[in-house]
């Protein structure tokens, strides 16, 4: 269970990274990604995944293709 | 910076000079910036009464180009794009879209880390002394990234400890960073407020980003608004100045920032800067998509006009980028790029920028004290039967009229009737001369530009645009070259009512004028 950030989508605002409850999201090449082993959606935490509420681009995050 | 000599205008006297001019809330003339006839007018004005800027508030404003109109005019800031992370969505703003070409809030090139920004101030502090003032205003909101936005602060008080620091922020996180701002020494808060109804807010702001959350519609406003309201108290009980930015837009909030203006004037905002929205499809934003258009030369100046009793109100904005570096209207950051600093050979040296400094206001002082004198001997014009025009002036600074029609990119708007001269806004035109050859296509754009003038003061122009001018009803006027803009534009105006008191001239309202949209590429 993760999420993911469409990178084409993504514009680096960096918005996403300080929400995340399990330190998964790190910046690389000026973009922003998820760690799917750290990465909960939040789970147990939040009643909705912080990055996809903070996210200023629709359909940016969405959930990894298992 | 107060040790001018004898035979300029001293700060005290330019302070009772303006205290002098305070007036009841309900007079409608001398509010806002500019010099108003005859009078040492010096700076942003106080428009009423109470407010009489003691001393400890005109040395915060007094070189810092976004708060004083003069004092924009000798003096450069700088915004750092330091902080892209932003916790709410307007619907004038696309964070995808990024040009160089083009200059509005919000838009930036290269985010920066704060190790990067300070880099980059230092850098500039050294090329450009007159550079006093120091901004962080994005290019998302600067109390959004919280963390980035006070590292800058903290290393920059360490290096470059004359430098102003000053911020902008939608308000949102405000409150509970006041105590960090003030820790800082910021003494100039900009927080743009573009409503006091959270249903009006809802029109603007989808959602907002609050307690872990996303909240939409009157909810999101209403947070934002009691957040933004909490924040400026906050402020003004602290002693830091504080700017209000407005986005003007036409059919939401247009009359409503007549109320907006109100109470932020109650809660003790120094300044309000009413802004027309910028509004293209291509720019991405929802207001783009949907149509939403920006607000015409008449409709931005008649509510800037209704609020003139409120706040103060800031004419000169240009709209900067978050990462825009000069004096306000240019944009040097291209000369400034992460690589271009890499090769700098950078020394801040304080003492070297401080006696520059002293040149620049000494400099200022005695334009000041040369412009006060020259109004003194400017006629008033006789029956100007309650007539009041807009002249337009293309100038290259100085507070004078010395600029070839053809190389102007903007012209400044005076509003003149009898005995008063009122700087009122800013016109962005394409250039009309480049490569020393005017451009007939591209005149109609600067004739749509200041339709809503009676006049044009140029050095020099054209017979092509001379004619052209003619035929639109606007005069061009080439006889005041090098006079202060202020007594060319009376001058102008007592000759142009004795025409109309002797009947050669038929006086006729103006019609409207758009507000230039889009990319502005500077000449280069």
């Amino acid at each position: 269970m993760s999420l993911k950030i469409i990178a084409d989508l993504c514009t680096g605002c960096s918005a996403c990274e300080p929400e995340c409850p399990n330190e998964a999201i790190s910046e690389k090449k000026n973009l922003f990604i998820i760690d799917p082993d750290k990465c909960t959606e939040c789970e147990g935490d939040y009643d909705t995944p912080q990055c996809v509420a903070v996210c200023p681009v629709d359909h940016c995050i969405l959930p990894l293709a298992a | 910076m107060q040790s001018a000599a004898a035979s300029y205008v001293s700060l005290d006297a330019l302070k009772s000079n303006r205290n002098a001019l305070a007036e009841p809330v309900d007079a409608p003339a001398h509010a806002g910036c500019g010099t108003s006839g005859g009078e040492g007018k010096a700076s942003c004005g106080t428009s009423d009464g109470p407010d009489d800027m003691p001393a400890d508030v005109w040395n915060k404003v007094k070189n810092h180009p976004c708060y004083s109109e003069e004092a924009h005019h000798h003096y450069a800031r700088m915004h750092v794009a330091v902080a892209p992370a932003c916790n709410i969505q307007c619907n004038y703003c696309n964070r995808k879209y990024d040009c160089s070409n083009e200059s509005r809030p919000g838009v930036v090139s290269q985010k920066l880390t704060p190790e990067q920004a300070v880099k980059k101030v230092v850098a500039v502090a050294s090329e450009i002394p007159q550079m006093t003032v120091l901004g962080i205003a994005g290019p998302g909101d600067s109390l959004a990234s919280p963390k980035k936005t006070f590292e800058t602060f903290r290393m920059l008080q360490e290096q470059a400890p004359d430098i102003k620091l000053c911020l902008s922020t939608n308000g949102l996180a405000l409150p509970g960073l006041v105590d960090e701002i003030c820790k800082y020494n910021i003494d100039h808060v900009t927080i743009t407020i573009n409503m006091v109804d959270p249903e009006v807010g809802a029109k603007i702001y989808p959602w907002i980003f609050w307690d872990h959350r996303r909240v939409t519609g009157v909810e999101a406003a209403t947070i934002l608004h009691q957040q933004q309201m909490l924040g400026l108290e906050m402020l003004t009980a602290r002693g830091v100045l504080t700017k209000i930015n407005s986005v003007l837009i036409p059919g939401i909030n247009d009359e409503h920032l007549i109320e907006v203006n109100r109470e932020v004037k109650k809660r003790g905002a120094f300044l309000h800067n009413i802004m027309p929205l910028i509004s293209e499809a291509e720019h991405g934003t929802v207001f783009g998509l949907t149509g939403q258009r920006g607000p015409t030369a008449q409709e931005l100046k008649a509510v800037q006009d209704a609020c003139m009793g409120g706040a103060n109100l800031m004419r000169h904005c240009r709209q900067c980028r978050a990462d825009a570096v000069g004096l306000l209207g240019e944009d040097r950051s291209e000369e400034f790029t992460l690589d271009k600093i890499e090769e700098m050979e950078v020394v801040y040296d304080l003492d070297r920028r401080r006696s520059y400094q002293d040149r620049v206001e000494a400099e200022r002082q005695a334009q000041h004290a040369a412009k006060v004198e020259a109004l003194a001997a400017t006629q008033d014009a006789g029956a100007a039967d309650g007539i009041k025009v807009l002249v337009a002036v293309a100038t290259t600074g100085g507070g004078r009229v010395n600029q070839h029609f053809g190389h102007a990119d903007e012209f400044q708007i005076f509003e003149v009737s009898a005995g008063e001269a009122l700087f009122v806004g800013h016109r962005r035109v394409d250039l009309f001369c480049q490569g020393g050859y005017g451009e007939d296509e591209k005149l109609p754009s600067i004739v749509t530009a200041i339709n809503d003038c009676h006049a044009v003061l140029v050095s020099k122009i054209g017979a092509c645009p001379r004619d052209e001018l003619k035929a639109a009803g606007i005069e061009p006027v080439d006889n005041y070259v090098d006079e202060f803009i202020e007594k060319a534009a009376l001058s102008w105006f007592a000759d142009y009512t004795g025409r109309v008191a002797r009947g050669e001239t038929v006086h006729q309202a103006r019609g409207d004028a758009s507000i230039r949209q889009g990319a502005f590429t500077a000449a280069a």
